[in-house]
């Protein structure tokens, strides 16, 4: 059911919040042999007094999401440990509304990774598709609401973590604006990239959910101040004359591959609903070099602020402590042993583009490669509302499946959704379909603080396609 | 022959209610870790929020050196691993720092120079650390205290000099009220940079960085040390080698740290979680108006205006509490060089003897220039008015209070003094007879008014008068 449904339910009283807790609960166990998606379920019964319309719905929490008194490990081995002793500003306001938390989600170690594959308490599968990944960094979350255990999750995005795990798993999933929802007490990544996310089985719940947690922060000085709008109210408006684009170098197909074919055909039908709904949808050209360059400097951008931002994971004042005869020694071991080589990997990498004498060529040239894109967006966005892409390449890759780093179809159209982040546009990702027997998503992109609009354009959308409300047990 | 040059890092700790990025208190405590918030101790998922008090105070005290203030200001971290740290990086400034090219003017043995100012900047301290022998404890009450970094141009040439900017730069945070600047708290502390050039040469020579000296008499110790090894590596045909070196107060040498080859990359890029910070320039002017006039102003107007001599105006201004009574007292009676005769010299005695600091004595300007006026108005003379002083500054007590306890008030009352002349006169007419005759009886007769008024009849007037009577008689 989703939130709409639940509310109506529980208005009623013809369920109550404990009993959908302990149903979620037997769910979230039950879906844990399988797919992993946990590193905590919740054993005791807890929600607010509150009459919002969240009030004893059920939800989920990457486990990157400070929770006061419930452990919360980042899926690291440095913070397997750690119990915090304050409550993420998200948090707060789903607690504060009186939604009620079923666990913590599993995720790519410190929400680095695309795959679901690096958490320290194991894999997360596919619930579609056991031999294929849900993807990541946000596996749990996305996975948790594919499943229906809960019908929205909290997630994060620093590249495309909540967007293209929603892809994969047949669900919605949508970042706001960048200072849209605090970021006060989610474990930084990458500070300028991060934003946190929602996934839920339809826009509707999405925009529900979002208008619940959005919000000025004192804690957080790239909050950006209330827009005092309610995105739930507006998600009907007509999208006659709405103006969208796609890149076209993105789709371009000179490969055999038929998969990208399917895909390239799904999105060919979803321009024609959306030619149908009245918007007006062109092909636009950005130069393949400055897209080609957007992985790597998403790479480079997000390492750097990585390894400053991980920094105080140094076993001292909390997580796991290391041995040795002094603080060096001390710090040296737990950083050793805590992470796994693939985090050491992207640290390693971010300390050297950081370097004084690597500055200028590799952090800076990152930097520039983020501001060209994002005025050629702007520029765009003067005469469009949005971008309209495939969110993948593919669907969910199988766990033993190999991708080419160099090739175009990664670079960019597995990339694309970065230019997102890099702007701190609002970007939702809706479900358009199946392609063999797997779900495959769209992605619009809008202007910075016109979250409404994009959420409306993916109402419109999702209402011509027929695919809200999936889950994928349903398919057994 | 070498030309020594010095350039200072002056580390000082911002007043302020919380800390610079964080919602716990800045403020000493004995009860270690008891002014910590989850910010201090870089729990993960923790937000920097700039402290608007630290960055008041900082643009006041940039704007006292008289710096340039930026239209914006950004925060850079600066990345090294270190238990006192718990981010794993401090935050800082490097590229928009809170104030750049500015001058500030010191006074070395009676000679003004300009000391330049490459920039000051604001960032957080770290925590403290004690070490024992096979373990250290940390306390995070200090972590994330506002500290304003003033960096100096190399143009400091002697340690004179170096310590004489010290104390002129501890006196700006003292006047512009920005920061306790206790060196035995380590509120203020300095690194040291030294280089020596031969004379007549135009490149600086090899430096050698000392961190961290908690006092000026150990900078100015550090650098006589510095100078005299490099020196002697010099004159021996050797190679200053580029350096951290860490200074010892007890041997009162300096040893090698760390060279140059180990020198760490900081990584240092500007901060993501804290957007520029637009500085309004009508809140600068604001500020502006807020500074007090500082020592150097107040020195050249006593010694121009006010016509004192250098050496009291000096001390005057060395500490503003007495500075600001001075000029309370000049509001209060118009006779600046004998306040400070006063103050500059019982009352500072007094206040030695005592180690208080004036605001923390019973006296006030209106006390003290009360007592001068009884003394201008005879009626108490000088050397009582010392006595009173001292009474006053150990009771609180008003001058005139004093004056009757000690039974001292002179009598200047000429109708009083002429009846008690009149008395004595009636009571020795056979005195008079001899003052007919010429006879030096006078004195006697003064003597005897002096003793029946216990020596408090004002000696001018009573001499005035006992004539005036004795001659009605001749």
């Amino acid at each position: 059911m989703n939130i709409t449904e639940l509310r109506e339910k529980l208005d009623k009283g013809l369920v109550n919040s404990e009993s959908l807790f302990n149903e979620s609960v037997s769910l979230a166990k039950e879906s844990q042999k399988e797919y992993n998606p946990f590193v905590t379920i919740m054993d005791k019964y807890e929600c607010s007094k509150s009459d919002g319309i969240l009030s004893g719905i059920p939800y989920v929490l990457k486990d990157n999401v400070s929770t006061n008194g419930i452990l919360t490990t980042a899926s690291s081995n440095i913070l397997s440990n750690y119990v915090p002793v304050y409550d993420a500003t998200i948090y707060k306001k789903l607690k504060d509304a009186g939604a009620v938390l079923i666990g913590k989600t599993v995720l790519d170690e410190l929400a680095m990774g695309g795959t679901g594959t690096t958490g320290h308490t194991g894999i997360v599968k596919n619930p579609w598709n056991k031999e294929r990944q849900i993807g990541g960094s946000s596996a749990g979350s996305a996975a948790a609401v594919a499943l229906g255990i809960v019908p929205f999750a909290i997630g994060s995005d620093t590249g495309d973590s909540v967007r293209k795990p929603a892809a994969y798993g047949g669900i919605v999933g949508f970042k706001p604006t960048y200072g849209r929802i605090s970021r006060y007490g989610l474990f930084a990544f990458a500070s300028s990239l991060d934003h946190l996310g929602i996934f839920a089985r339809n826009v509707r719940d999405v925009a529900i959910v979002t208008d619940t947690v959005k919000g000025h922060d004192s804690h957080d000085m790239t909050s950006l101040p209330d827009d005092d709008k309610m995105y739930a109210d507006t998600l009907n408006k007509s999208v006659k004359g709405k103006k969208l684009f796609y890149i076209k170098e993105a789709l371009d197909n000179n490969s055999e591959d038929p998969e990208l074919g399917n895909i390239l055909d799904n999105f060919k039908e979803v321009i024609n609903k959306c030619e149908s709904l009245g918007m007006k949808v062109h092909a636009e050209s950005i130069s393949r070099d400055l897209l080609q360059a957007l992985y790597p400097s998403y790479m480079a951008i997000s390492c750097a602020e990585a390894t400053s931002n991980d920094s105080n994971l140094n076993g001292i004042h909390f997580g796991v402590r290391g041995e040795g005869n002094n603080p060096n020694e001390i710090i040296t071991d737990a950083r050793t042993k805590g992470f796994s080589e693939l985090i050491k990997r992207r640290f390693i990498i971010g300390s050297y583009i950081l370097q004084k004498e690597n500055q200028e060529k590799l952090f800076l040239n990152a930097y520039r490669v983020r501001r060209m894109i994002v005025d050629k967006i702007n520029e765009l966005f003067k005469e469009y509302d949005a971008i309209i892409m495939p969110a993948a390449s593919g669907i969910a890759p199988k766990f033993s499946d190999k991708s080419d780093k160099l090739s175009d179809k990664y670079l960019i159209l597995d990339n694309h959704m970065v230019i997102g982040n890099f702007g701190g546009y609002p970007s939702i990702t809706i479900p358009s379909g199946f392609v063999d027997n797997m779900p495959v998503g769209i992605n619009i992109t809008g202007r910075v603080c016109e979250d409404d609009l994009v959420l409306n354009i993916a109402n419109e959308i999702e209402g011509a396609l027929k695919y809200k409300d999936q889950i994928a047990r349903e398919l057994k | 022959m070498y030309k020594t040059v010095i350039g200072l890092e002056v580390h000082c700790e911002l007043k302020s209610n919380s800390k610079n990025f964080s919602s716990a208190r800045n403020g000493f405590s004995d009860i270690p870790n008891s002014h910590v918030s989850v910010v201090d101790l870089g729990m993960p998922g923790i937000l920097p929020v700039v402290n608007k008090e630290a960055v008041r105070n900082s643009i006041k005290m940039a704007l006292a050196m008289n710096c340039t203030i930026p239209d914006y200001l950004t925060f850079e971290r600066k990345n090294y691993f270190y238990p006192d740290l718990p981010k794993g990086y401090q935050i800082t400034q490097f590229k928009h720092p809170i104030g750049e090219d500015g001058y500030v003017m010191i006074n070395v043995n009676g000679e003004e120079k300009k000391i330049l100012i490459h920039d000051t900047h604001l960032e957080e301290d770290t925590a403290s650390m004690d070490h024992y022998n096979d373990y250290s404890l940390l306390d995070y009450n200090r972590c994330g205290v506002p500290l304003l970094e003033t960096v100096t141009e190399p143009c400091i040439n002697s340690a004179d000099e170096a310590v004489a900017f010290l104390e002129t730069l501890r006196n700006i945070f003292l006047y512009t009220d920005t920061s306790y600047a206790r060196s035995d708290k380590g509120q203020i502390r300095c690194d040291v940079n030294v280089s020596l050039m031969k004379d007549g040469d135009t490149h600086l020579g090899t430096r050698t960085e000392m961190k961290n000296i908690n006092s000026f008499s150990g900078v100015r110790e550090a650098i006589i040390s510095e100078v005299a090894r490099q020196t002697e590596v010099l004159n021996n045909g050797g190679v200053v080698v580029q350096e951290t070196r860490r200074y010892d107060e007890t041997t009162k040498t300096t040893y090698s740290m760390r060279s140059k080859e180990d020198a760490i990359d900081y990584r240092y890029f500007t901060d993501p979680n804290l957007p520029p910070i637009k500085i309004d320039s009508e809140w600068v002017s604001e500020i502006k108006e807020e500074i007090p006039k500082l020592p150097q102003d107040r020195f050249s107007t006593y010694v121009n205006d006010y016509i004192i001599n250098e050496k009291d105006a000096y001390t005057i201004v060395r500490d503003k509490s007495i500075s600001d009574f001075y000029e309370e007292c000049i509001t209060l009676l118009n006779n600046p060089v004998i306040i400070s005769n006063w103050l500059c010299g019982d009352v500072m005695k007094y206040l030695n003897k005592e180690s208080l600091d004036i605001i923390d004595s019973k006296l006030t300007p209106n006390m003290l220039t009360d007592l001068i006026k009884f003394i201008d108005d005879g009626k108490i003379n000088g050397k009582q008015g010392k006595t009173v002083l001292e009474k006053m500054m150990e009771s609180g007590k008003e001058v005139k209070e004093i004056v009757e306890e000690l039974g001292i008030s002179q009598i200047s009352d000429e109708s009083e003094i002429r009846n008690i002349i009149l008395t004595i006169i009636s009571n020795n007419m056979n005195l008079v007879e001899d003052y007919k005759n010429g006879k030096r009886v006078f004195d006697y007769f003064i003597g005897q008014i002096m003793k029946e008024t216990r020596g408090r009849a004002n000696p001018v007037i009573t001499s005035r008068i006992l004539k005036e009577e004795l001659d009605k008689y001749l």
